[in-house]
């Protein structure tokens, strides 16, 4: 009996002690400026030394945390309990949340960097007027390839990846409507899609893909590409990019039936508890300087003009990564199909991931 | 303990846990899989769930978590054995032990660096004149660390169980004429199936929901349950669904337990093998 007491004891002071030391190394580092504010972002997606910088200039201090898709990060703002600030969705997210009320509007008066964008980036069809989102960076998808592994083979068409010369060694990103698309769009079909049709003639034809795909991961696809694992991938153009920052060796195609052209925008939850602060962040990451570095830093392509104008001609005139607004025709943004039909895309897609031809 | 009956007080801790934790999360899994995409009450998504699809990926579930338990309980029982028989027992145990403290995903990827196409698994091959295999991403890789990361929970009870059997009952058998065969045949098998059992129970069941590693070490290409629940709850946002195909995987849960339950208590140490 007397060794529980002690033991109990032991137990009870020295989680007491953490619980202390925890309260004192999360006061010591809280300024005492106007606050804080959290950031929901999506990983490796922003220049860790602006956030520092931000916080030197407004005394706001950023609590920082990463999500890895737009619907967990939506499922976690939905389910409440959190109080994010600033997150940045995607175009079709966007619209989502805007149903579900998840969003408070922006004040634009408080937002004068604004400006600085492109006008092909503002009033979008997701948002019109930029009632609720601010863009942050736009891409596309295509096919990421290292022609060294590959004896010249290049990617104009969603079917060059059907080659069977590439036994084994295409991957593939594990999302649904990237690869569902990547089929509609092979058979010159809308990657907006729902007509079931369509979708199953798509499923059938990816899973003829089977002996070609490598694997169906996530973030990992940057690293297999960088030590050359694999020769091609279809992925976003900011992974693409992150490659080549490595691998000098990679290319990166938009295939010419058309691809996914997508924005990533600043937005504040309806949950937002420093709305004030949440402005002040969003006008940070516009100014010229800022969203030049970030977009150096991060890779994705940049929808501030300003920004473009600081940036190495040579990155900006590549019309891999900043296609013509010509090219730009030829893709679709993603719309909001609805909780049912992206069931179906999900559904279609383990189908594909079963029953792979081996 | 004069009334055997009576709950005492100090048990009220333990039952409020098992309703709060155990028994209200499976009756919300039970309720949500009964639910559909705008919350009304349907019976489509257990009619979904014996479509071929899921169907296929039950039994591919089981056949792969099957692989992983039998060549646990291969590479375990001998292990388990030897260890009985040297000098450092708890040593032994501890280095076997060691490995299932590191986190699940740092042994993943640290796999996947090992079995990458310049990795040391490769470079042995080649040491031995074959060219690069591709051993991420295959079945192989799959179940071998699967495997690897199960194997520490099949050691320890079946070391228990083999640990505890008297000496003096193996002694016994050997002076009554049984050759080494029939002595581990009628005589340790029996005594220890139970640790076996119970390992059993700590390997299957956990494999037949396996997410992570289907992703970083099968590249998608090995489908489980598990895969399917996390899909449907953070992706597709189909709670009813995600939730029925928990369901089931509670029913084969329940299933294997009755299946590899102890059918006597104590029975390992009375000795009185059946």
């Amino acid at each position: 009996m007397k060794g529980i007491i002690r033991a109990s004891t032991a137990i009870v002071i020295i989680s007491a002690i953490l619980f202390y030391a925890v309260h004192v190394l999360e006061s010591s580092s809280a300024t005492s400026g106007s606050g804080s504010i959290s950031v929901y972002n999506w990983g490796e997606y922003i220049d860790p030394e602006l956030i520092s910088q931000f916080e030197e200039e407004t005394g706001i201090q950023v609590i920082y945390e990463t999500f890895d898709s737009n619907e967990s990060m939506m499922t976690k703002i939905e389910q409440g309990g959190t109080s994010y600030d600033v997150a940045m969705p995607s175009e079709y997210a966007i619209e989502k949340m805007k149903e579900n009320d998840l969003l408070l509007p922006i004040d634009q008066s408080k937002i004068p960097n604004l400006e600085n964008i492109d006008p092909y980036f503002l009033d979008l069809p997701f948002d019109p007027g930029n009632e609720y989102s601010i863009p942050y960076f736009w891409g596309t998808v295509g096919i990421a390839y290292n022609p060294t592994l590959l004896e010249g083979q290049t990617f104009e068409s969603w079917d060059d990846l059907w080659n069977p010369t590439l036994e084994q060694e295409v991957i593939l990103v594990d999302s649904a409507r990237e690869v569902i698309g990547m089929g509609l769009n092979s058979l010159g079909y809308s990657l907006n899609s729902t007509d079931l049709g369509e979708l199953r003639e798509a499923t059938d034809k990816l899973k003829t893909l089977g002996p070609n795909v490598k694997a169906i991961i996530g973030d990992e696809i940057v690293e297999m590409m960088r030590r050359e694992e694999a020769a091609v991938a279809v992925t976003w153009s900011g992974q693409a990019a992150d490659m080549m920052w490595i691998n000098e060796d990679i290319d990166y195609a938009v295939p010419e039936e058309g691809s996914n052209l997508w924005f990533d925008n600043m937005i504040i939850p309806s949950t937002a508890g420093n709305v004030d602060g949440a402005h002040q962040f969003i006008n940070f990451m516009l100014d010229a300087e800022v969203a030049a570095q970030n977009a150096d830093y991060v890779g994705y392509s940049s929808p501030n003009a300003a920004a473009l104008e600081l940036m190495d001609p040579e990155v900006t005139g590549d019309e891999r990564f900043y296609p013509t607004e010509e090219m730009r025709d030829r893709l679709e943004v993603y719309e909001n199909l609805g909780l049912e039909m992206l069931g179906v895309y999900n559904e279609l897609f383990l189908e594909f991931k079963m029953d792979m031809e081996k | 303990m004069t009334n055997r009956s009576s709950r005492p007080w100090y048990l009220a801790p333990y039952y409020i846990w098992i309703l709060l934790f155990v028994i209200a999360p499976i009756a919300l899994v039970v309720y949500f899989s009964f639910l559909d995409l705008a919350g009304d009450f349907t019976l489509e998504n257990y009619a979904n769930f014996f479509s071929s699809t899921y169907f296929r990926m039950t039994l591919s579930s089981f056949w792969y978590a099957f692989l992983i338990t039998f060549i646990s309980v291969l590479i375990a029982y001998p292990t388990a054995y030897w260890l009985t028989k040297t000098k450092h027992k708890q040593l032994w145990l501890l280095l076997i032990i060691i490995p299932s403290w590191i986190n699940l995903l740092l042994k993943a990827y640290a796999f996947i660096g090992i079995f990458g196409l310049y990795g040391p698994a490769n470079q042995l091959i080649q040491f031995f004149g074959a060219g690069p295999l591709q051993i991420l991403f295959t079945d192989f890789s799959f179940v071998f660390v699967a495997v690897y990361i199960f194997i520490p929970f099949m050691v320890l009870p079946i070391f228990n169980s083999l640990d505890k059997i008297n000496p003096a009952l193996i002694d016994a058998s050997r002076d009554l004429g049984a050759s080494q065969w029939t002595t581990f045949r009628r005589v340790i098998f029996p005594l220890a199936i139970n640790g076996v059992k119970s390992g059993v129970q700590a390997v299957f069941i956990p494999a037949l929901s396996l997410f992570v590693i289907t992703r970083l070490i099968a590249g998608n290409k090995v489908i489980t349950l598990g895969t399917a629940i996390e899909q449907q709850f953070l992706v597709t946002q189909n709670w009813g669904m995600g939730s029925t195909i928990a369901v089931f995987l509670i029913l084969f849960m329940i299933i294997i337990m009755l299946l590899t339950g102890p059918k006597e208590k104590g029975g390992a140490l009375n000795g009185k093998a059946k």
